[in-house]
């Protein structure tokens, strides 16, 4: 193997420009479609427990849906075949919007994510034993009020290693936007290694940023989920 | 609409689909064998060996796999100084990256079957070899097997990723053909419906064997 490395030409224009708006690129579209999926993704959550069996069907549904296309297709489901769908008028404006590449990511990214922290929600909730529910419906709590004051305190504990490793799932899977032309950390990657032939500084510095950021919400995650701990519940470290 | 494209050609479709499920199998294949021994030197109560499997493991986790796929790229020929098919550069990419997951369900696996077990097959006479070979990889396979079935689905999912090297798998010819027909529409729904159906055929498997799992005994 005979390579020299140049980590210099990182910091070189325009590659260092081509670096810091793929990083800024990937924070934002993960960030957003963390939070929208997470909104999504309780509502479709709590749809899946419902007592009417027609929303538990929807419920259901969706997440067997998005869960069960490949990303990828998705993302050139929302791309290509969406747009076409539309009626005429409304296809020609949102070809005029700015970045829509971006926010086609941004859908795809969330309504992908929403279908697997549903199932997070749905599998944390189920891990409480049924005496809580119990216990809490003989003190004369509603509905409302047991999952307000009893279970979502509980779940939302059980939940925070699944709802971060979501996140790093959402951080790593931005990756496949480059596909739709949205200018991320692996894209931006990708043109530096096209442009200069130096694969190995140009994917050091996509890797290292997934890598800082799993390390740091790692880490975050950890320290909370040990502050947030229940005595002798989920406390067992 | 006019799905009339699609039986039309089907066979170029079915070739592409052909290649994702190759694909699939030999990464399922190869990367099964490499993640036990991550796996139990995951295990392993000597440091030389645990952190090392650690590192391997958190690195290619840590990474999206479409980034792995590009290192591999540049990589690859730059160590054995030849341009290899770009099937092999790719599997070479899928098993290592999938070994790491795979060897995280191998871990929790062999964590689930218990230390008692192992001390009592080591205090029968058994090698350290013997009772992981015997005693707690058969017990272990029995408890991870949902899991693993869930990530042999996400293994053929991610073959899709291939496309964006320019591999000829499902995404990759279907994409070709709804280039040359214009009718994007028709095939990507039909790409995303036989995605959908195997996909949900395997997330059914693991579900049901995941229910069963404790009569099996």
């Amino acid at each position: 193997m005979n390579y020299e490395f140049d980590w210099s030409l990182l910091l070189q224009e325009p590659n260092w420009s081509w670096v810091v708006e793929g990083v800024s690129n990937t924070v934002q579209l993960s960030l957003l479609a963390w939070v929208l999926a997470l909104t999504l993704g309780i509502l479709i959550g709590a749809i899946r427990m419902s007592r009417f069996p027609f929303l538990r069907l929807i419920g259901t549904t969706y997440v067997e849906i998005f869960r069960n296309i490949p990303l990828l297709i998705q993302l050139f489901l929302w791309f290509f075949v969406f747009p076409l769908l539309l009626p005429e008028d409304i296809m020609r404006a949102w070809n005029r919007l700015d970045g829509v590449p971006f926010l086609t990511a941004l859908i795809g990214l969330s309504l992908f994510t929403a279908a697997r922290i549903a199932e997070q929600i749905r599998s944390g909730i189920s891990s409480i034993p049924k005496g809580q529910f119990l216990a809490a419906y003989s003190t004369g709590l509603t509905e409302f009020q047991t999952f307000r004051h009893v279970i979502i305190p509980y779940a939302f504990r059980v939940m925070i290693p699944a709802i971060a490793s979501e996140f790093l799932t959402i951080f790593k899977n931005s990756a496949l936007t480059l596909t739709i032309g949205v200018a991320e950390i692996t894209g931006a990657a990708k043109t530096i290694e096209a442009y200069t032939f130096r694969g190995i500084e140009a994917y050091s510095a996509a890797s290292l940023t997934y890598m800082i950021t799993t390390a740091s919400v790692v880490i975050f995650m950890g320290w909370l989920e040990h502050t947030l701990r229940i005595p002798g519940l989920i406390g067992k470290r | 609409m006019d799905f009339s494209v699609i039986p039309n050609n089907i066979e170029f479709l079915m070739l592409g689909l052909m290649r994702s499920f190759q694909l699939a199998g030999f990464t399922i294949m190869l990367s099964l064998p490499v993640a036990c021994f991550i796996a139990i030197g995951r295990v392993s109560s000597r440091r030389a060996i645990r952190y090392p499997s650690a590192i391997f493991v958190n690195l290619l986790r840590s990474n999206p796999l479409i980034l792995i796929v590009f290192w591999f790229f540049f990589l690859v020929p730059l160590i054995t100084g030849k341009t290899l098919p770009e099937f092999y550069t790719v599997l070479i990419a899928f098993v290592i990256f999938f070994a790491a997951y795979f060897a995280e369900i191998v871990r929790s696996g062999i964590q689930s079957v218990g230390s008692v077990q192992v001390k009592a097959a080591l205090s029968t006479g058994l090698t350290y070899a013997q009772s992981m070979r015997l005693i707690v990889l058969p017990q272990a396979l029995r408890n991870m097997l949902p899991a693993l079935v869930t990530e042999c689905v996400i293994v053929f999912q991610g073959t899709t990723i291939a496309y964006v090297i320019g591999m000829r798998e499902f995404l990759h010819s279907t994409s070709l053909v709804a280039e040359r027909t214009v009718r994007p529409v028709e095939l990507y729904l039909f790409a995303a419906l036989v995605y959908l159906v195997i996909c949900f055929a395997g997330t059914r498997l693991a579900l049901f064997l995941e229910k069963n799992k404790d009569k099996a005994r």
